[in-house]
């Protein structure tokens, strides 16, 4: 009788998920285009760039540094500006982001072993491109230099010299893609399962039907169950989903327990269950829950370190994020999915994800029964 | 109350034409909606000021001390030197320990970015021949990666001219870099965040919310009313462009007072073009909520594609976080048709190069192009019959 | 305080008006308008409002409508003439295309054929002169609810270019002549359905129309509200307006001077509904049921071929018969003696009826496929209350909704919760199926709590909303496994219920469509279906026939008869006064306080008075309220 009833609902709440088209749309579309843009969109690397070059030395060491540059993959063209003012203008008018600028003396300086300098200007506006295109510039640079030191080499220093031995561990190729799709897993599900939980609460609740629910023999776990089972299909079946185009179309190793993820995915699902049930309970209709889920998602999806790293916000604010699923979630995909970690360095996340659940699904439940009786 | 007759062909006549008095009622109406709407107050006021302060301080790209371990396996002077010129670097804030392993844990955690790994025989190899430092970053987070890669190296020259000093021997001709940042001399990030932030406040005010309100009229039966009496349709449009025009600029102005008070970002344009640009972009941003609204007649819906229409576009494609030069061909094709995109250039450029006409030019006329479309969308999609 | 605006008027209109003489009422109400707001009417007759009235009628030529995907017209080519002066009622069941009619007559929509001629206009290519002498009130009023009445006027003047010092006059006029004056500050989304529909009604009113198009104004409003309204639309007309007033109620229908009678699209009748009535001479009769059950006599009644249409009517089972059919033969077939078969006075209602082919036979109702409640082992004590308030009061702040109200329901039972929007019925409603926590007193079904144990007492409880609250997007027979599967059914025992369902609503051609695009009939055939899937032994229905056709409520009404029958109890609150001749008792409530009960002839008996020696439903229903104030004013 109790599996009776918690089958038929579920069986209903997805049937009118699926039945009406624009449903459809809106829990496959998103995907979708998400799936298919944002891992080339979301991108803080710097490719294509145009540099521009303002070469006042002329002299051998500027002029193999500027087709160095060129030949960087970083940078699609090095533009020649020929005097200051047009090396402003190109600044000015965002035509290169930054500008390299060899002084009279750079090669004279550097063949007399004395050291030269070479100004780089850069455009402030896009602060963080040009912060990453002079890491660039200056590891061409410093690869020269070397070269030259060795080049020079003499009879050299007598003892051994040490070296940078440079890995990068969970992303060999700090491939940006790498860090969005397990980042897209979280987001993704956290739209799917929050219009299913808030937004279909507040439409039974505007259609009536949820006066009908209240009446029938079911208990208020019942209907929240047939609520939040449904919401963990969907949430399940859209990360398996972008899990799978990371695997196959991205081609991304997924180095963890798969077992583990999906745990991971149900209580994460649990989190935002509660998350939604809590909105649906204090909206009474469709466009307030809507606003509801908005301004929930919003700053939590901003804040889960998927645009910038939690670690740079000040204290307080990452404080704040502490109650933000959405941060916890995306580190654990990051962590299984790319680092393999296991169930001991997952459950630094889990934790407070299990906190969450307790306290929004315990305040629904609460407020539910006290709206209802 | 049917005092006066209506038969008089010259007063009919003169109903059909334009009535100001008609629009500014509408207005009004629309006005005191907004105002009696929590749901309106919210997107208006508060959205703003949540996101203002998210953007603010909750995106962050200055990442001022990265969290790196350093695995002393090798417990020599040498080493230690090593450590020392770690634990001085301003970038980075060091975790020293002798357990590789606990280390890994920890990064994988995300708690350490980074670990540095001196071997057993660091000091010994040194002196015989090639001594590697092992660099290990977590590749999960790849912008950060890259820092760490750059700090790091950093303090690995510092130590290297220290070993070259202490030795006595001269160091080899450097070439030095002398960053400059125009425009944002200290490079703060958020320089650049806040103007692109309101961009993405006006859209979230401009389109999310009157993708709701002519939905609203057609789902509460009022449409029907208002059709039925003497309302032009360029009333009708200008009724829901005006209010909300005036809300967005309401929402530009707790912006700008909140980037200038609170987040001492600059502001070196000129406040008159300030105004026009973001006339325009509103222009685009209640133009496209109108069409939105007009041509889906439901709520639900409307709020649905606005958000995807227009709020994710202007996240991820405007390229006010992410460089729209990064992005490849086919996606950098897509962003040219993302109005956001132009106000995000004009605003920053506004904010922190001053008037620069050429640039401000082309956006703008950019910006008036696709206002005329999605208005003209609008007033196309709208008809003063119900079929 | 909602409501105290209404009753002051509706106490006003309930004196004056007489509702047995039909063909006098516009006239005699006009009268007594003009003698309650003088004011108004002779300003306007000296203004010479129909001095061009040569053409202010509305005159069809073939119109017709289409829409894409239905197989027959919504509106079939129509040859009408409507004429300014009195009120025409705009009738038919749902979906005979009155809503549609009346929107390309305000050039809201353009017609696919024909062409409409208002006032001399032609709506679509004219709309914007036609807009000049138009009042339109669409079926929700069209109010801003977010709006104060003050500015809804305002709105709705300046749209209507009404300004200045006319302004400022039509402003007065009209609230006075609403009875808001009170309320100009509070918003409409606040008033009371009465009130709202008012406010509606004079928005329409605004920049003096000629021609006033109302669809369905008196939908969920209560009988005194509807009356009052109806009072100041029949001023309207005696001023010489073009009045269009479109409704399901046959009772509002059968007060107009003309009908124009619609079934899906096609026009049935058009003239004055009394002739339509008299053709009905000597065919409708009372039945004395004597000893025996007025259900049973009504569905036997039913059964017979002679027998077109009927109705409970309080004690009594009203008959229709059958063109030429002898009452002796009836009562012969029904096994009553002659002089139980007592003539009554034809109502437009048995007309209308008579013209769509007589109501629904007694054969097909639900009740036979239900076994019957075994009184014996579903309760110890046959005379326990199934139902039962004690003391029930709800607050919400200072106000009281619901104010120690008691009463009893047995088993096998009708009782109807009767009373004004607003009185607090709903409320009370809500508690008794265990929506809403009282403040004080229980809420017993069966003798329990349900707010203490609700899983088990809930089992035997049906319940049908006021709005048919269906899974809109899911289909029909979605539904209906929805709705069986929650009360646990399973297998084919589910499958046998989800079959009878289908049979006996008819719903085998639509089982695969969706229960929103459902026309409003089938909607609320199939929340009952849904409400009774698990033969639940006490049912509540909220307003159940709420907007449907009088063909559907009389179905309904036999599906529920034939359950009561079987032992079923029901609790129910309407609007609609045949509906309360339905119920073996009435509850009226108002104020929150439940101010009389008993049978309905009883109340009825009541309510007599000198002037209503032989007082309708809704004359005891206003009557009662009327002495409840009057002895609240006293104190």
């Amino acid at each position: 009788m109790m599996l009776q009833s918690l089958t038929t609902l579920i069986i209903k709440e997805l049937l009118s998920l699926l039945r009406d088209r624009q449903s459809r749309m809106i829990i496959i579309v998103p995907v979708l285009v998400q799936v298919l843009v944002f891992p080339f969109a979301a991108t803080l690397e710097v490719s294509n760039a145009v540099i521009g070059v303002f070469d006042e030395d002329g002299g051998r060491h500027a002029v193999e540094l500027t087709q160095r540059l060129a030949a960087a993959e970083s940078f699609s063209r090095v533009l020649p500006l020929y005097n200051g003012p047009a090396a402003a203008a190109a600044l000015n008018n965002q035509d290169v982001l930054l500008v390299a600028r060899f002084s009279p003396q750079f090669s004279g300086n550097l063949d007399a072993g004395r050291a030269a300098v070479a100004q780089v200007l850069l455009d402030g506006r896009r602060s963080n491109a040009a912060q990453v295109a002079l890491n660039y510039l200056r590891s061409i640079v410093e690869t020269y230099a070397g070269e030259m030191a060795n080049m020079a080499g003499g009879p050299g220093l007598p003892r051994g010299e040490s070296e940078l031995e440079i890995r990068n561990w969970y992303n060999p190729n700090l491939d940006s893609t790498w860090f969005v799709l397990p980042s897209l897993i979280a987001l993704i599900t956290t739209v799917g399962v929050l219009i299913v939980t808030a937004l279909s609460v507040a439409r039974e609740r505007e259609q009536g039907t949820l006066e009908q629910l209240l009446v029938s023999p079911l208990t208020t776990w019942q209907i929240f169950m047939g609520k939040a089972v449904p919401a963990m299909l969907i949430a399940t079946g859209q990360g398996s989903l972008v899990l799978l185009a990371g695997v196959l179309a991205y081609g991304i190793p997924f180095s963890g327990s798969l077992l583990l993820f999906y745990c991971a995915i149900v209580l994460y699902g649990l989190s935002l269950i509660g998350v939604g049930l809590l909105i649906s309970v204090l909206c009474s209709t469709q466009q307030q829950a809507f606003i509801g889920v908005f301004l929930f998602m919003m700053p939590a999806i901003l804040l889960s370190g998927y645009i910038s790293p939690v670690e740079n916000m000040p204290g307080w604010l990452q404080g704040l994020t502490m109650a933000n699923p959405i941060r916890h979630f995306t580190e654990i995909t990051k962590q299984i999915y790319l680092k393999g970690a296991g169930f001991s360095v997952v459950w630094q996340s889990i934790r407070p994800l299990l906190l969450i659940i307790v306290g929004t699904i315990g305040a629904a439940y609460a407020m539910f029964r006290r709206k209802v009786s | 109350m049917l005092a006066r007759p209506r038969s008089d062909p010259a007063l009919r006549d003169r109903e059909k034409a334009f009535s100001l008095k008609r629009l500014a009622a509408l207005c009004r109406k629309e006005g005191l909606q907004i105002i009696r709407d929590p749901a309106s107050l919210l997107i208006a006021f508060v959205i703003p000021v949540v996101l203002m302060v998210i953007f603010g301080y909750g995106i962050n790209f200055d990442s001022v001390a990265l969290r790196v371990g350093l695995v002393l396996e090798d417990e020599s002077p040498t080493a230690r030197r090593f450590a020392a010129a770690f634990q001085a670097s301003p970038f980075i804030e060091a975790t020293v320990g002798t357990d590789r392993q606990a280390m890994v844990a920890l990064m994988q955690a995300g708690k350490l970015r980074g670990i540095v790994v001196l071997p057993v025989n660091f000091s010994r190899a040194l002196i015989t021949g090639k001594a590697p430092i092992q660099v290990l970053t977590d590749g999960s987070e790849p912008n950060t990666a890259n820092f760490v890669q750059a700090y790091v190296n950093g303090v690995w020259q510092v130590w290297r001219q220290n070993q070259d000093q202490d030795a006595g021997a001269s160091p080899p001709p450097t070439i030095g870099l002398e960053p400059r940042y125009w425009f944002n001399q200290a490079a703060v990030s958020r320089n650049f965040i806040v103007p692109g932030a309101i961009t993405i406040i006006i859209t979230v005010v401009g389109a999310v919310l009157t993708s709701l309100v002519v939905a609203r009229e057609w789902e509460r039966g009022t449409m029907e009313a208002l059709l039925a009496t003497r309302v032009t349709k360029a009333e009708l449009l200008l009724s829901k462009l005006i209010p909300y025009y005036l809300l967005g600029l309401f929402a530009l102005l707790v912006c700008m007072i909140m980037s200038g008070g609170l987040f001492m970002v600059p502001f070196r344009g000129s406040y008159a073009m300030l105004w026009g640009v973001s006339t325009l972009f509103l222009a685009n941003a209640l133009g496209m909520g109108l069409a939105i609204s007009t041509l889906t007649r439901n709520q639900f819906n409307a709020a649905q594609i606005a958000l995807n229409a227009a709020f994710l576009p202007a996240v991820m494609l405007s390229g006010f976080v992410f460089e729209i030069d990064s992005m490849p061909a086919v996606v950098r094709a897509i962003t040219y048709i993302i109005p956001a995109r132009y106000y995000v250039k004009t605003m920053q450029t506004l904010f922190l190069a001053g008037p620069a006409p050429s640039i401000l030019l082309a956006n703008a006329l950019f910006l008036l192009g696709s206002a005329v479309l999605f208005l003209g969308l609008t007033a196309a999609a709208t008809r003063l019959r119900l079929d | 305080m909602p409501g105290q605006g209404e009753q002051r008027n509706g106490k006003t209109a309930g004196e004056s008006l007489p509702c047995t003489a039909p063909e006098n009422t516009d006239k005699a109400l006009a009268a007594q308008e003009k003698s309650r707001a003088g004011g108004i009417t002779s300003a306007r007759a000296s203004a010479g409002t129909v001095a061009d009235g040569g053409n202010l009628d509305i005159v069809l030529s073939g119109l017709s409508k289409r829409f894409k995907g239905l197989d027959h017209p919504a509106v079939a080519p129509l040859e009408l003439k409507l004429h300014a002066g009195a009120v025409t009622g705009l009738v038919g069941p749902d979906g005979a295309g009155k809503t549609t009619l009346l929107r390309m007559l305000a050039g809201l929509l353009a017609p696919s054929a024909g062409q409409a001629r208002v006032a001399g206009l032609d709506p679509v290519a004219e709309g914007r002169a036609l807009r000049a002498v138009l009042g339109y009130m669409p079926q929700r009023f069209g109010l801003y609810e977010d709006l104060s009445v003050q500015e809804n006027l305002t709105l709705y003047a300046s749209l209507r270019g009404v300004e200045g010092k006319e302004r400022q006059a039509s402003f007065a006029t009209l609230l006075r002549f609403t009875g808001l004056e009170p309320f100009t500050g509070r918003l409409a989304g606040k008033l009371s359905g009465g009130m709202k529909q008012k406010l509606g009604l004079a928005c329409a009113l605004l920049g003096s129309p000629r021609v006033l198009l109302l669809d369905e104004p008196g939908v969920g409003v209560d009988p005194i509200s509807r009356r009052e309204l109806w009072a100041m639309v029949h001023a309207l007309a005696g001023e010489g307006l073009l009045i269009v007033w479109s409704t399901s109620y046959l009772d509002e229908a059968e007060q107009c001077r003309e009908v124009v009678l619609l079934r899906e699209g096609a026009l049935l009748y058009a003239g004055p509904p009394g002739n339509l009535t008299r053709s009905m001479a000597g065919r409708s009769f009372l039945a004395d049921p004597g000893e025996r059950s007025k259900r049973a006599l009504l569905r036997q009644a039913l059964g017979a071929p002679e027998v077109g249409d009927g109705i409970i009517q309080g004690g009594f089972a009203r008959l229709i018969l059958r063109k030429d059919a002898a009452p002796e033969a009836v009562a012969r077939a029904l096994n009553l003696p002659a002089k139980a078969l007592r003539p009554a006075e034809p109502r437009f209602e048995d007309a209308f009826i008579d013209l769509l082919g007589g109501g629904p036979s007694g054969g097909e109702a639900l009740g036979g496929e239900v076994p019957a409640v075994s009184v014996a082992s579903r309760q110890g004590k046959e005379s326990a209350p199934v139902i039962e308030a004690r003391e029930l009061t709800r607050t919400f702040g200072s106000f009281t909704a619901t104010d120690r109200v008691s009463f009893a329901v047995g088993r096998g039972e009708i009782f109807g919760l009767l009373g004004p929007n607003g009185a607090g019925k709903s409320t009370t409603f809500k508690m008794m199926c265990g929506l809403l926590k009282p403040s004080s007193g229980q809420a017993l079904v069966l003798g329990r709590d349900l707010q203490r144990e609700p899983a088990a007492a809930r089992r035997r409880l049906g319940y049908m909303a006021q709005k048919f609250s269906l899974y809109e997007g899911l289909s029909v027979k979605q539904n209906l496994r929805f709705f069986s599967g929650i009360y646990g059914l399973s297998g084919r025992e589910r499958e046998k219920r989800i079959q009878e369902m289908t049979a006996t609503f008819g719903f085998a051609p639509m089982l695969g469509q969706a229960a929103g695009e459902l026309p409003l009939g089938f909607k609320q055939r199939l929340a009952l279906a849904c409400a009774l899937m698990h033969r639940p032994d006490i049912l509540f229905l909220d307003e159940p026939t709420s907007g449907v056709d009088p063909l559907t409520r009389r179905e309904f009404w036999l599906h529920i008869n034939s359950m009561v029958e079987k032992g079923v109890t029901v609790m129910v609150t309407t609007h609609f006064m045949d509906e309360a001749e339905y119920c073996d008792r009435i509850g009226l409530v108002y104020h929150g306080r439940l101010i009389a009960a008993g049978p309905p002839d009883s109340l009825k008996a009541e309510a007599r008075a000198e002037q209503t020696p032989n007082p309708s439903m809704e004359e005891a229903f206003i009557s009662l309220i009327e002495r409840y104030d009057a002895a609240r004013g006293e104190n």
